[in-house]
Parts: structure tokens; C-alpha cells; sequence
């Protein structure tokens, strides 16, 4: 049990949490923007793994990264611009569509994945990793915390960014109009379809960044159905923050830790099998649900459909 | 400032604006008269921009407007206040009046602020910027949108309906609002319903009937001659032939109590405090109040649907605790509640089982559980039949119905078999004059058939009309019983005001 | 008439046309693939026959999905559900076959797969009705749970010490769901299409069905008319997943014998738009899981030949749920006479 302890331990847990957090983040983020405008978006399963293949696709042709996580946004964004066309527009059932998407995605990554790369499952290299000066020589902290690849440092401004959006920007104001009160957004003059399809864009395009991390950072190879519940876990985070980015981070970093922690466990030298471990993170989601499913709040709009006029 | 030109909206099956031709001049209190059904709501639809007319066209300063949504409408300086509020129930006060500015830019909440306090103290109006909205009275959140139609630049202001939810303290004061408003200035545009209103109010009436303009009081008529006479013009104006429709019918005696049939002893809902209540066989027992006290909560305490906190509920004496609302309703305790289409039933289901709700698996229409569909549809030809209920069919989705027919389908389940005590909540709530009429007649027929009714009403004319005993519940307790009779209405009046705000 | 043709067959042609242009365009011939897909899923005697075997899991997936959706509740953790019924069952069956006359083992095991089906849906149902937590991740988090402990069970606790691949005791041939007369189609076919026309009668015909209907219609309602709302949750909740439960013993016993590492036919999601184009009716349900089980089969095949994974099936699916979405709101905006 000491061996838990160690320096070594926490650091490869804390380096591994947030690599796996990063995905978790993003897509919690993004599932924030659409809860928060009244959009149950579950197709973020699909969004996340569309973003993992394009992401994987674009940096191994052109050998960038960051056209990777250019291409992984355009996909993630392209596969929700599909949900707001249908669901935001012209008003079908958002789970329906979101089952829809997921289940397209899976099975068409998978297609083109056999088509391409089922050869020879290229590897992607690995991403420079940069170490910010003073604060990389904290012990135990800056290793793990510091010295990561640049996008992770830019995932992290997001929560501030975001929180910035939602609190101070009109957008905020009528995300959140749009979420509790479509009507009353209506009425003070503002395109409610615009509001919710740009936040289900938004949404998109966040969760093709998760992925594409998640295959080029992560992984460094796109393997089918990669994502693995990661998409389903952010509405999870989404739920659990009730509107505070920061709520997201938090989360994602306990779930990340909980997806990584096989790693770390080698490092102290214990032996759990992974099929053990594989159960962590999703049995520590549901005991989250358990203590605080009932605090969970949700707007009162969410998947009900806005239409001008309706009694 | 604003006239409508031959302004028509039609929707399948009605005209619900024909050919209006009306004129609306700044400075004026100008009232829209009309009962449910009039096209009154659809007018205001068409003037905030949520609709557009299928003919003629809205003039505004002498120019031809077209207005494809609300933002046109408010940048032409029309606002809206409307019954049901439109604010945001989880942001500020600021912050829902700072709704609609450029996504990127950042709210001006204290400059909005200070606007506010310039404005509220101009018309005489408290209120804090910061609070949120949800937590605010209804009479609170409708003047932070009078407030935000200020702010805007409307100079012309609509109100649909703005006292349905009031006090009738409440309602005075905005009532002067309105006057206040016009003497800036403003074009103030008050719809409602309620004739006394409407005299009290107003600078000029114009009164809808069907869609049409059936008529206008000016100024001068108003200012010159007797309400009394004003007032039944305007009712031949609303109602055309000679129907009396806003007369009260006569008091009936009041009767004399054996045992009563429905009691509640210190029943105590909530976190309200306990309550007492008896009611006599053939008594309508009315409790008037505003919207929100309490009402909901203590109908589905005495119906079943929520447990109580301590106390007792009697039904010929028999104690229900422990029974649900199955049991209850069989026992002869009915609930008409006021959510026709939420509560009472389901849209997508068809007449013949809405009516059987509450007797669910019951013997002949349902035998060891498996659906009898004969006696089921026996049973539904034959209600529908007594009750009038218009439809094509008893297995039509009883969403299609008209709502006063899906509230003869209430009152069809909830009046028969044995029943002893019904409560009725908001029962006219919504219904044209002639259904209204129907229904009252029901409740009258029941209550001489020996039925206890527990009458739950925001319209207080229509608790003046069928009551014997009057109570008023506010914060979820029955202040004062009186007997109805001439002093009554004043006396409810001040049970009311003594209590609100 | 023709408005039931219409919204029913035109989606489900579209979406193989559409499919079709996918794989087109990834460079297989979809002529070719649907060809063979039908050659040897319906038109060989062998092929027929395992397309009929095929059907009873997603009948009974189905009828899971049908119970849960009338009644508003998004069971979506059916997979969980049928794979841990189906490790549990395949777990069980080897060792009760050899002290039980068969009929007893296969009642049993079916029992037992329905109650470990039911079990897992426990802790979404108290969730759901009594914190009001949103069904659809929670179900959703507990498949991906029990997928794993499937696993986990698998490979460490009822690992087959015979065998060096990680999977259950096989159950004997001998011992399994028997065929049907003199064909090689297995008897859980029958248990599936007898459970779905159960499950539609009860829900159509019954008080039981209809209290779960007015649930999934209108809570408010269903509260104003006295009924136990939560209690009737919770029925809902274990109906459906000891459906999905008994799916997966059905499985084991008629078609698989053990359960692979890994395995995970993952039916649930997948039979969504099926029971979506069902219009929730069981019987409507039957003829569509028999195409479904005819792409499944044929497309082992085309698999093999064309070198086309059996993803292609989600495509299919996933446009199928798309164009019939479209299409009801299409028919409604019609009968409605425009929008709004």
C-alpha cells in the first residue's frame, strides 16, 4: 500500500489522469454549451469518435498535428450540424437523432477504417511535449501537470474561456434564455433555432477536438468505436457541473484519473487485471449519480423543441 | 400612431381576425374588449410580430409595416407585455432587460441598472435590479416587463390580459400605471375580458366580437354618460343578441347544514397551516383567491393525488386517509382539475378510455385485467350522449376535441356514478361564453341534485354567482368565511387586498 | 393504406439505396453486396434457416425496447443486461445440465438470464424514480459496466480451464434449445416471437399496459388519476431488462453454447430504428427483426466475399432512423395542414 504513496505513483497517475481528461473535457464542455441552451445532445458519442477519425486521417496524410485537430473540429462540427438541421430545425426527437448519429459514425469510421487502414495500422509520432519553466520543477505536480504537449495547456484555457462566454457576454445571457425560456428569448427579439443550433455547432466541434486528442495525443492510432463511452461520460460531467466549467475540469480529471490508472498501477508495481480496472471509471460515473443525481439540475427547456406560437 | 388596415388572419377553420379597421393614438388608453375566442389574442400576436396578416397591412406613423418577427416589432417601438410572463425565471431583473444585445458584447448590467431607477421612480414603481426574476410576485415580473418595454424605446404598449393574475389591489395600481404611461406620451393597449375594467381604465373601447370590430366607445361617450348604460351597450356589443351574459343569476337561499357531506379537519398541506372546512350536501362552497396560494395543493390533498401532513378528510363521515384517488373517486369524491389538457387527460388517447381514467381495471370494462372493448364503448356512446359531448367519434384522440368539449368529457367523468363531493378547480377557465354558461348550469344541477361542491376560482364574478359561502385562501390558508350575498363582493374584495403583496 | 406503405417501406428502401451509395463510394460494389446478401440469407436452405435463428435475440431486444419506450422510460442499457445474463446463463447451464433432465436446465437458465437482466436495471430504476436522474446515461453507464465485468467474469471467474482461449464451458449440443421439427432453426426463435406477441398484447389489451402507457404519455396524468407512478417505473424498468436478460439466455442456449472474451453482438442500439419503424407494435416488429437477421447473416457472408465489415449494418440502421425521422415529421407537418 505504501507503494501507493510514492512520488513515482502520483506522477505517472496525475500525467496519465490528464491525458485522459483532456477528451473528457472537451466533450463535457461542449455537452455544457448545448444543456445549457436546451439541446440533450447524445450524439456527442458519434461527434467525439467523427473527430477521432478525421483527426487521425488529416495528421497522419499531412503529417501536422494541428491540421489533425483542425480536421477532427470541422468533422465533430459537421456530424452536429446534421443534428441541428434535424432536431433544432425542423424539430425531430433529439435522442432518436442522437442514437442515429452514433450509431452512423460508429459504423462508418469502421468502414473506412477497414478500407484504409486495416493493412497496416499506421502509428501516428509523438506529440513535443512543452515544459513551462518554473512551475514544471514543483515535485510531484510539475512533472505531470507542466510538461504536457501545448494542447493540453489550451484545452485548460477553455474553462476559463468558457466561464467568461456564460457569465459576461450576452451569448451567455441567451444561451441561458434559450435553455429556461426559449419564449421569453423569442419575444426579446433573439433567433432561439440560431442560439441552440450554433450551441449543438459548438457542441460538435469541441467534441471532434476531444477525439482527435484522443487519437493523436492519447492513442496515436484511430482504432473503431475508440472513444468508448468518453462522449456519454461528458454528458455525465455536463450534468454533474450544473453550468460551471470549472465543475467540468474537476470531473474530468477524477474520470481521467480513474481511465488511466492501470498505468500508474504498474508503475508501483501492483497487479490488477484491466478488465478490472476497464470498470473503474464507469462504476465511479454511477456512484457520482448516486450522491449528487439529485442536485443534477437541468434546464427546464432541455429537449423540448421551440416552435414560434405553440400553446 | 399605429392603424390597422383591413387586417386578416385566418387559421384552419376560423377567421380569427376579419377585416379590422382600428386606430390607436398616442396618449390614450385605448381598450380591446372582447370575450374568449374574439380574435383578441391574435390580434396582439400580429401587432409584436409573432405573426404576420393573411391580408391587409398595419400602419405605423403613417408608413406601411411589415413585421416578420418580434425583433422588427420592437424595433419599430411596439412591446408586449403579456399575460403569461415572458421572462427568463433564472436570470436578474438586469439581466432579462439586457437580453437581446450583441452576443459579444458584454451585458451593461449597471448601466441598466441606473436606466431602471430613472424610470422606476419617473412611474412610480420599486424594484431591484439584481433580484431574480423567479422570485418575484406575478404583479413584480409584469411591471420589470412594462419596465423593459420602457427601456426599449416602445411607445406603443400592448398589455394582453396583465390583470388576470392580479389582486384586485394589484390591478388599481396598474390600472394608474396605464394613465400614467399614456400621459408620457404612449399608445397603451389594454386587452382584456373583464368589462368593469375596461370603464375603469380606460380612454376609449373598441369591442371585438368573432374576429370583427364590433363596435367603439370614444372618449367623450365614456367620459359623458352613465357606466350603467355604457355597460349594457357594450355587453349587446360583446354578445350581440340578448343574451345576458354578464349578469349575476340570482343568489340561491342558502341551506340549511345536516351532517356535512365533505370535511376537512385541520388538514394541513404543505407547509401551510391546518385548515378546517365543512361542506353541506347541496352547497357550493367557493374559494376565490389569486392564482398560486395554495388552491392546487389543497384539491389534490382532499382528491389523493398528494399525501397531507397531518389532519383528516371526511366523506360522509369516513375517514379517506388511507384510500388513493382510485378509491376516493369510487367512494364519491370527485376532482375537476383546472389542467384540462396536462392533467385531466391524455391527448393521444381516445374519448372512451379518458372517461374511464379513474376506474381503471374496474369490472365490466376491463375483465382479469384484459380490455373489454364492447362495454367501453358502450359506456362512452352513452356519456357522450348525456353530457353533449361534440365528436366524430368515441374513439377520437380527445386532443382533437374544442376545449369545451374536453371539459364536458371532465365533468362526464367526474359527475357520474355515485358521487357525493366534487371539487371543481377553475372550471370555465378558457371556455367561450356559451360553454361557460353550460358548465355553471352543471354545477348548479349538481349541488340541487345534493352534491357537496368545493368551487376553486381566480373569477371572482363567478364565485359571486354560484356560491353560498365564500372563503379566500392566500399563503395556503382559508382566511374568513362569509355568506354570499349583497356586502359580499366588497367583503371578499378586502379578505383579498388585506393579505396580498 | 398507402400512407402506412409510405412511411414505412419507402425509409427502409431509402436507407438501403443510401447505404448503398456509401459503399459505392468506399469502392465496393453495392449491387453485388445486396445480392449476396439475399442469396444467402433468405434464398439458401442454410442461410434461411440462420437468418430464423438470428431473429430471436433482437425479437426479444425488441420486445424490451417496446415495453420501455410505451411507457416513456429510455432503457438503452439492454446490452448490459443481455450480456451478463448471457455469461451468467452460460456460466450455469453446463454445470445444471449435468444433474437436471434438459427441460428443467433450459426453463431454469431462461429464468436465471431474465433475472440477471432485471437485477441490472435496479439501480437506473431507483435512480429514475426516485431522484428523477435522467434513464438515458444512466442505462447507458451501466452497459458500458456491465460489458466490462461481463469480461472480467469471463475471464476470471468462469474461464473455461480447459480451453486457453478465454471463454465459458461450452454447453454441449445435446443440451441446448432444441431445433424446431427437422430444421437446424432453433426453438428460441419461438420463445421470441411468442414473448413479442405477448408483450404487445398486454400492452394493447390490458389495464397493466395501459397503466404503463398512461406513464409514458403523461406522468401528470397518470399521478391525477391515482396511479403509482414510481411503483410502475420500476415494473417497467425490470419488464424491460429481464426481457433483454432473457435475450441473452436465449442466446447462449439456442445459438453461441459460451461466451467469448470480448463478445459483444451489441443489439440494443442497433434494433432502435427497427422498433421505431415497428411503430412500437410487436407484431409489426416480426417481419422487420426477419430483414435485420437477413442482413445480419448475408452480410457474414458478403463480409467474407467482398472484404465489406458488418459495420455496414449500422450505416443502414443509422439512415434508417434518420429517413424515417424525416419521414413522420414529414406525414405529421401534412396532416397537420403547416407548420406551426
Amino acid at each position: 500500500m505504501a507503494a501507493l504513496l510514492t512520488q513515482n505513483f502520483i506522477t505517472a497517475l496525475l500525467l496519465g489522469a490528464v491525458t485522459a481528461s483532456i477528451p473528457l473535457l472537451l466533450a463535457g464542455l461542449g455537452e455544457q454549451i448545448s444543456e445549457k441552451a436546451g439541446v440533450l445532445n447524445i450524439g456527442i458519442e458519434g461527434m467525439m469518435l467523427m473527430g477521432a477519425y478525421a483527426g487521425f486521417l488529416l495528421a497522419y496524410r499531412s503529417g501536422s498535428p494541428w491540421l489533425g485537430f483542425a480536421a477532427g473540429a470541422a468533422g465533430g462540427a459537421a456530424v452536429a450540424a446534421i443534428m441541428a438541421l434535424l432536431c433544432v430545425f425542423a424539430g425531430l426527437n433529439q435522442v432518436v437523432i442522437g442514437i442515429a448519429l452514433t450509431l452512423g459514425v460508429q459504423g462508418l469510421t469502421a468502414l473506412l477504417h477497414h478500407v484504409q487502414f486495416s493493412q497496416n495500422y499506421p502509428r501516428l509520432a509523438d506529440f513535443g511535449v512543452l515544459k513551462l519553466p518554473a512551475l514544471s520543477a514543483i515535485p510531484v505536480l510539475g512533472p505531470a501537470l507542466f510538461q504536457q504537449p501545448l494542447c493540453v495547456y489550451l484545452a485548460w484555457l477553455a474553462v476559463p474561456a468558457l466561464g467568461a462566454i456564460f457569465r459576461a457576454t450576452h451569448l451567455g445571457l441567451s444561451l441561458q434564455a434559450a435553455g429556461d425560456k426559449p419564449a421569453a428569448l423569442d419575444a426579446a427579439g433573439v433567433d432561439v433555432v440560431m442560439i441552440r443550433g450554433g450551441a449543438v455547432l459548438a457542441t460538435g466541434l469541441m467534441a471532434g477536438l476531444g477525439g482527435a486528442f484522443m487519437a493523436e495525443i492519447g492513442a496515436g492510432i484511430f482504432v473503431p468505436f475508440m472513444t468508448n463511452g468518453n462522449g456519454f461520460i461528458g454528458i455525465v460531467l455536463a450534468m454533474l457541473a450544473r453550468g460551471k466549467p470549472w465543475r467540468v475540469l474537476l470531473g474530468a480529471m477524477l474520470f481521467g484519473a480513474c481511465l488511466s490508472i492501470t498505468t500508474a498501477l504498474q508503475v508501483a508495481g501492483i497487479d490488477v487485471p484491466t478488465d478490472v480496472i476497464q470498470m473503474l471509471p464507469f462504476a465511479a460515473v454511477l456512484l457520482a449519480l448516486v450522491i449528487f443525481g439529485r442536485q443534477a439540475s437541468l434546464p427546464a427547456a432541455l429537449g423540448v423543441h421551440y416552435l414560434r406560437g405553440a400553446r | 400612431m399605429l392603424s390597422l388596415q383591413g387586417v386578416t388572419k385566418r387559421y384552419p377553420g376560423v377567421v380569427a381576425n376579419d377585416r379590422l379597421f382600428i386606430d390607436f393614438a398616442a396618449g390614450e388608453v385605448h381598450v380591446l374588449l372582447g370575450e374568449n375566442g374574439a380574435g383578441k389574442s391574435t390580434l396582439v400576436a400580429l401587432l409584436s410580430g409573432l405573426q404576420t396578416p393573411d391580408q391587409g397591412f398595419i400602419l405605423l406613423n403613417g408608413a406601411r409595416q411589415v413585421m416578420k418577427n418580434p425583433a422588427q416589432a420592437l424595433r419599430h417601438g411596439i412591446g408586449t407585455v403579456y399575460q403569461h410572463s415572458m421572462l427568463v425565471p433564472s436570470l436578474s431583473v438586469a439581466e432579462n432587460i439586457a437580453l437581446g444585445g450583441a452576443w459579444w458584447r458584454r451585458p451593461d448590467l449597471p448601466g441598466i441598472a441606473a436606466r431602471m431607477a430613472t424610470i422606476c421612480q419617473d412611474i412610480g414603481v420599486t424594484l431591484d435590479p439584481a433580484a431574480i426574476v423567479g422570485t418575484l410576485s406575478l404583479g413584480e415580473q409584469q411591471q420589470v416587463e412594462i419596465i423593459r418595454a420602457l427601456l426599449r424605446g416602445s411607445r406603443f404598449l400592448i398589455l394582453d390580459e396583465a390583470t388576470g393574475m392580479l389582486t384586485p389591489n394589484a390591478a388599481q395600481e396598474l390600472g394608474a400605471l396605464m394613465r400614467r404611461l399614456a400621459q408620457r406620451g404612449l399608445a397603451v393597449l389594454f386587452i382584456t375580458h373583464k368589462l368593469r375594467e375596461a370603464l375603469a381604465f380606460g380612454d376609449r373601447i373598441s369591442v371585438l366580437r368573432h374576429g370583427r370590430l364590433a363596435g367603439q366607445i370614444s372618449p367623450e361617450r365614456l367620459a359623458g354618460t352613465d357606466h350603467g348604460q355604457i355597460s349594457a351597450d357594450i355587453v349587446h356589443l360583446m354578445f350581440g343578441s340578448a343574451q345576458s351574459a354578464a349578469g349575476p343569476a340570482p343568489v340561491p337561499a342558502a341551506k340549511a347544514g345536516d351532517s356535512p357531506v365533505l370535511q376537512a379537519i385541520a388538514l394541513a398541506v404543505a407547509h401551510a397551516p391546518p385548515i378546517d372546512l365543512a361542506i353541506s350536501a347541496g352547497e357550493i362552497f367557493g374559494i376565490a383567491g389569486i392564482d398560486g396560494n395554495g388552491q392546487k395543493q389543497f384539491a389534490e390533498a382532499l382528491a389523493g393525488q398528494s399525501p397531507a401532513q397531518g389532519g383528516h378528510i371526511l366523506l360522509d363521515g369516513q375517514d379517506l386517509a388511507a384510500l388513493t384517488v382510485g378509491e376516493r373517486h369510487k367512494k364519491g369524491l370527485r376532482y375537476v382539475t383546472d389542467d384540462r389538457l396536462g392533467e385531466g387527460t391524455i391527448g393521444s388517447f381516445p374519448i372512451s378510455l379518458n372517461l374511464l381514467f379513474k376506474n381503471l381495471a374496474d369490472r365490466p370494462f376491463w375483465r382479469h385485467g384484459i380490455e373489454q372493448p364492447a362495454p367501453i364503448h358502450a359506456y362512452a356512446e352513452q356519456q357522450v350522449a348525456a353530457f353533449d359531448i361534440r365528436t366524430p367519434s368515441v374513439d377520437t384522440p380527445i386532443g382533437k376535441l374544442s376545449g369545451g368539449n374536453i371539459q364536458k368529457v371532465l365533468l362526464a367523468r367526474e359527475l357520474s356514478g355515485p358521487a357525493r363531493a366534487v371539487i371543481f378547480a377553475k372550471p370555465t377557465n378558457g371556455l367561450d361564453v356559451q360553454n361557460t354558461i353550460a358548465t355553471r348550469q352543471r354545477i348548479r344541477a349538481a349541488a340541487s341534485g345534493g352534491l357537496a361542491i368545493l368551487l376553486i376560482s381566480t373569477d371572482l364574478d363567478e364565485i359571486l354567482e354560484l356560491s353560498h359561502r365564500i372563503a379566500v385562501m392566500a399563503g395556503g390558508r382559508l382566511v374568513g368565511v362569509v355568506e354570499n350575498g349583497p356586502d359580499a363582493r366588497r367583503e371578499v374584495g378586502e379578505m383579498m387586498s388585506g393579505l396580498a403583496e | 393504406m398507402s400512407r402506412i406503405v409510405l412511411t414505412a417501406f419507402l425509409p427502409f428502401i431509402a436507407a438501403i439505396i443510401l447505404s448503398g451509395l456509401v459503399l459505392w463510394l468506399l469502392g465496393a460494389n453495392p449491387v453485388a453486396y445486396y445480392t449476396i446478401v439475399v442469396q444467402r440469407g433468405l434464398f439458401s436452405t442454410g442461410g434461411l434457416q440462420a437468418s430464423a435463428t438470428h431473429m430471436a435475440a433482437p425479437l426479444l431486444i425488441g420486445a424490451s425496447l417496446i415495453v420501455a419506450f410505451r411507457a416513456g422510460i429510455w432503457n438503452l442499457g439492454g446490452d448490459g443486461q443481455f450480456l451478463l445474463a448471457a455469461v451468467v446463463v452460460a456460466a450455469a447451464a453446463p454445470n445444471l445440465a449435468g444433474i437436471l433432465p434438459r427441460w428443467a436446465t433450459l426453463s431454469l437458465c431462461l429464468a436465471l438470464g431474465a433475472a440477471v437482466g432485471a437485477a441490472w436495471s435496479v439501480l437506473p430504476a431507483l435512480l429514475k424514480a426516485y431522484q428523477g436522474v435522467n434513464e438515458i446515461i444512466t442505462t447507458l453507464m451501466m452497459t458500458f459496466l456491465g460489458v466490462s465485468l461481463a469480461n472480467v467474469l469471463v475471464k476470471l471467474v468462469f474461464a473455461d480451464p480447459h480451453t486457453t482461449v478465454p471463454q465459458t464451458r461450452t454447453l454441449p449440443v445435446a443440451d441446448r434449445l432444441p431445433h424446431v421439427f427437422h430444421t437446424t432453426i432453433s426453438s428460441g426463435l419461438l420463445v421470441g416471437v411468442i414473448t413479442i406477441i405477448l408483450v404487445q398484447l398486454v400492452m394493447a389489451r390490458t389495464a397493466f399496459g395501459l397503466k404503463l402507457r398512461m406513464v409514458g404519455a403523461s406522468q401528470k396524468a397518470a399521478l391525477h388519476a391515482g396511479l403509482p407512478v414510481p411503483r410502475l417505473i420500476f415494473s417497467v424498468f425490470g419488464l424491460s431488462a429481464a426481457l433483454a436478460g432473457l435475450a441473452g439466455a436465449v442466446d447462449i442456449l439456442g445459438v453461441q453454447g459460451n461466451v467469448r472474451a470480448d463478445w459483444n453482438p451489441a443489439y440494443t442500439l442497433t434494433v432502435v430504428p427497427l422498433v421505431f419503424l415497428a411503430r412500437l407494435n410487436g407484431f409489426a416488429a416480426i417481419p422487420l427483426m426477419f430483414l435485420f437477421a437477413i442482413l445480419s447473416i448475408g452480410g457474414e457472408s458478403a463480409a467474407r466475399r467482398l472484404g465489406v465489415p458488418n459495420q455496414f449494418t449500422l450505416v443502414v440502421m443509422a439512415t434508417l432512423l434518420i429517413l424515417l425521422g424525416v419521414s413522420e415529421t414529414l406525414d405529421q407537418r401534412r396532416r397537420n395542414g403547416g407548420p406551426g
